[in-house]
């Protein structure tokens, strides 16, 4: 063989640092690669929530807004009595001023859709008003009052007008009389408080998620005032008290098990124990946090003993070497340390409980509720349920009510887990 | 020692608590049932609830067949005052519910629902006949080649099952076997386009349990494609896929006529004046039951079934119709309002 003549690269490489040389540059293509599919797959994720958020609140913003119409309305005192302020014909009051607007229209049945512009909740409107001030009996008033979910759905562009009459939901005729209205500067699409501060309706112009957060409000009150402390008192004996045999063993593993158990589960167990045995109210959100609390306490069990094995042994050790008694030990000194933990497991946990609805389907929290509840044993739905049950109603409105629910269901879990990552941050002591 | 005291009065607060809640008395009316009469009843029971006197009602959607098991648990709070259904009490729910002691059920009749097969409006409304129908979706058809056999279904196109249908690929959305409008939509279309056929009207008669099977068996091969009971998923699958077909409440339709088109059905199409008149043939009568022994007891029911069987509720022209309820014809309108006066329990079960 002639080493002279034939070039370097065929050779044998004999130094390591020839072959290192060598097989460099592959090494920093494969991190390259790897860099890049951990990039790829971030990228994925966020493009995929990104998506979500999008077609979320682009279906959902315009649900924060309400077509309004507004009218001059004359409080007659024919019409409501001294007598009979809480049941008068309101509906009449609201007819007759849309009748004086639009005097050319005589025929019953353009009658009957003009007066459908406008939602059935105005007579609640209006019945309010003179229940809060009842000298208002006699004079005129110009009032906005929400305009029907059909004509919310035109103005808004969710009907197109350019079809043919018997295609759509509106009319010819109402259309008209929208355009006049608007020229007329007595529509507008107005901010919807309903949407933030009503219960829930069938009338899409009228549904609001207050009696959804209250529910969910009061449930969560008992899963957190249930779960944390039984939860918390659970880990640290396991932790810090139990002996290491094969009853701890078992135990663990069936906390572990239940963590892992799909929620309905727990809706059946409420149902069978909760209902039947002890006949709790159905639909109760003392019910339903009763379940959840089930739900989240092996979540809670697995974060705050974790929490308490990241204590280092060394505190424990010094605290009992000062004198301290086992319980001081975990009270003064390990149980502060560990609380940021416990507390960032027991905010996840309730984020979870905060969107679930499978357990409560059994226990009847599944239910068309329109007054919001009051206290732990009033009828109540929470958000979720909200949620699926818009999701299911027939009228186009609630589509985008349902999206603004959503919205509003997700804000409040952003809310948590930005709690329990600044909790963490925060106070959390690494050593 | 102050920890016992803090313990033990933690305790007593909890078991007062659970005293408390199942001494309470119930001050709403507690509805469960059927899903297709929910959207009805919801609407009766916000307008009861916002007149003022009464709480709301608390309705859920439980299916027909679930309502009427909490239904007939008993009498008490604890149970609930009316069941929706979308089809008539059965013997064996009737039975149940007297082994509780549920004796006196007051039956009310509310209306009719259709139940439609539409596509989207980019494509021609599809003339289609219950032979049709059962000839698509059945698991078991006669043999196309003739004879007494039964063969798997072996149509792909509607042009397969009907010249006169265009050439696209059956493929139609429809709820699951759970729903009580599939089974409607089995007993209303599937039944009589089975009984179109010869062998098989021979063999309704010699082996109804067998006929039954069969008419009731939807092919599985992905023609037809179980969209879960969530109706409005179906119209957006429809609008998405101009061939394709849904089957679901008249409700729906009615709600997005923009949309979609019901097709016809041994030759009229569902419309309001269509179904009313019962011209068109897939639609089925609506029910609650109350349980008699909480009028009285829970307040309100008597209120709500009267508000319930007015005339501006279920009337002709009542907020009911808006929402996609067929009324029922005047006269049978009174004779039931009157029952319901009466609260006239029902004796047995036809």
């Amino acid at each position: 063989m002639n080493n002279t003549l034939s070039p370097p690269a065929a050779s044998p490489p004999r130094r390591t640092i020839e072959i290192v040389n060598r097989s460099l540059k592959r090494r920093y293509r494969a991190e390259r690669r790897f860099r890049f599919y951990g990039l790829l797959a971030i990228m994925l994720s966020v493009l995929f929530l990104a998506l979500l958020f999008a077609s979320i609140v682009g279906k959902g913003y315009s649900a924060f807004w309400q077509t309004s119409i507004r009218l001059a309305i004359f409080f007659d005192p024919e019409v409501i009595k001294k007598d009979t302020l809480v049941n008068a014909d309101y509906a009449a009051l609201v007819r007759e001023s849309l009748f004086k607007r639009f005097p050319q229209v005589e025929e019953r049945q353009d009658k009957r859709q003009l007066t459908s512009m406008l939602s059935s909740g105005s007579v609640y409107r209006l019945r309010d008003m003179v229940l809060q001030d009842p000298d208002l009996v006699g004079k005129t008033a110009e009032v906005w009052l929400p305009a029907d979910d059909d004509m919310d759905m035109l103005i808004k562009g969710h009907f197109r007008r350019d079809l043919p009459e018997s295609e759509r939901r509106v009319s010819d005729k109402q259309i008209a009389w929208i355009e006049r209205l608007e020229a007329e500067g007595r529509l507008e699409r107005r901010f919807n408080t309903m949407f933030l501060t009503a219960g829930d309706s069938r009338e899409p112009e009228l549904a609001g998620i207050w009696g959804a957060v209250s529910g969910s409000f009061f449930t969560l009150v008992i899963t957190l005032v249930l779960s944390f402390p039984i939860g918390v008192a659970a880990a640290v004996y396991l932790e810090e008290f139990a002996k290491k045999n094969r009853w701890t063993d078992l135990i663990e593993v069936n906390i572990n098990n239940l963590a892992a158990v799909p929620s309905i589960v727990f809706g059946l167990l409420g149902l069978a124990v909760f209902l039947n045995f002890f006949g709790l109210p159905r639909s109760a959100p003392l019910v339903g946090g009763l379940v959840l609390t089930l739900m989240t306490l092996p979540t809670i069990i697995i974060a705050s003993r974790s929490a308490l094995t990241a204590v280092p042994p060394s505190i424990r050790e010094a605290a009992l070497g000062v004198g301290a008694s086992k319980m001081q030990m975990v009270v003064h000194h390990v149980l502060p340390l560990a609380l940021p933990g416990m507390l960032t497991g027991t905010i996840i946990g309730m984020a979870r409980a905060l969107g679930e609805s499978a357990p409560l389907l059994m226990i009847g929290m599944v239910a068309f509720i329109v007054d919001i509840p009051k206290g732990f044993t009033d009828s109540a739905t929470v958000l979720p349920v909200q949620i699926y049950l818009w999701a299911d109603s027939p009228e186009r409105a609630f589509v985008e009510r349902t999206s603004a629910a959503i919205m509003v269901l997700l804000a409040f879990l952003v809310v948590m887990n930005a709690g329990a990552i600044i909790l963490r941050k925060k106070f959390e002591r690494r050593w | 020692m102050k920890k016992a005291v803090i313990f033990s009065m933690v305790t007593a607060l909890v078991m007062a608590t659970v005293a408390a809640v199942q001494a309470q008395q119930r001050d709403g009316i507690s509805i469960v049932g059927s899903s297709t009469v929910y959207p009805f009843a919801t609407v009766v029971a916000e307008k009861f609830g916002k007149a003022g006197t009464f709480k709301a009602p608390k309705i859920e959607s439980t299916g027909t067949g679930g309502g009427f098991k909490l239904f007939c648990g008993g009498v008490g709070i604890q149970h609930p005052d009316i069941s929706n259904a979308s089809r008539a009490i059965k013997a064996s729910e009737f039975e149940a519910c007297r082994k509780n002691g549920v004796t006196d059920i007051v039956e009310v009749k509310i209306g009719y629902d259709g139940i439609v097969v539409a596509n989207s409006k980019k494509t021609p409304a599809l003339k289609l006949t219950s032979k049709d129908i059962f000839l698509a979706l059945a698991k078991e058809v006669p043999d196309p080649k003739g004879g007494e056999n039964l063969v798997a279904n072996p149509y792909k196109t509607w042009k397969d099952v009907n010249a006169s249908l265009p050439n696209v690929k059956i493929e139609v959305l429809g709820p699951p076997p759970t729903s009580g409008t599939r089974d409607a939509f089995i007993e209303l279309a599937m039944e009589p386009g089975a009984l179109k056929f010869e062998p098989l009207k021979k063999l309704s008669k010699e082996d109804a349990k067998k006929f039954t099977k069969l008419f009731s068996s939807i092919r599985e091969d992905g023609a037809y494609i179980e969209a879960g009971e969530n109706d409005n998923l179906i119209v957006q699958k429809l609008g998405a896929n101009p061939n394709a077909l849904g089957i679901f409440g008249f409700s729906f339709l009615d709600q997005n006529t923009d949309k979609i088109q019901g097709s016809f059905v041994d030759g009229n199409q569902p419309t309001f004046e269509n179904i009313a008149s019962g011209k068109y043939p897939l639609s089925r009568p609506l029910f609650f039951y109350v349980k008699k022994a909480h009028v009285g007891v829970i307040p309100g029911i008597k209120e709500y079934l009267a508000e319930f069987t007015s005339e501006k509720a279920w009337g002709k022209d009542g907020y009911l119709s808006e929402k996609g309820l067929i009324p029922m014809p005047d006269a049978e309108r009174k004779q039931v309002a009157e029952n319901v006066k009466a609260t006239k329990a029902m004796t047995e079960v036809k």
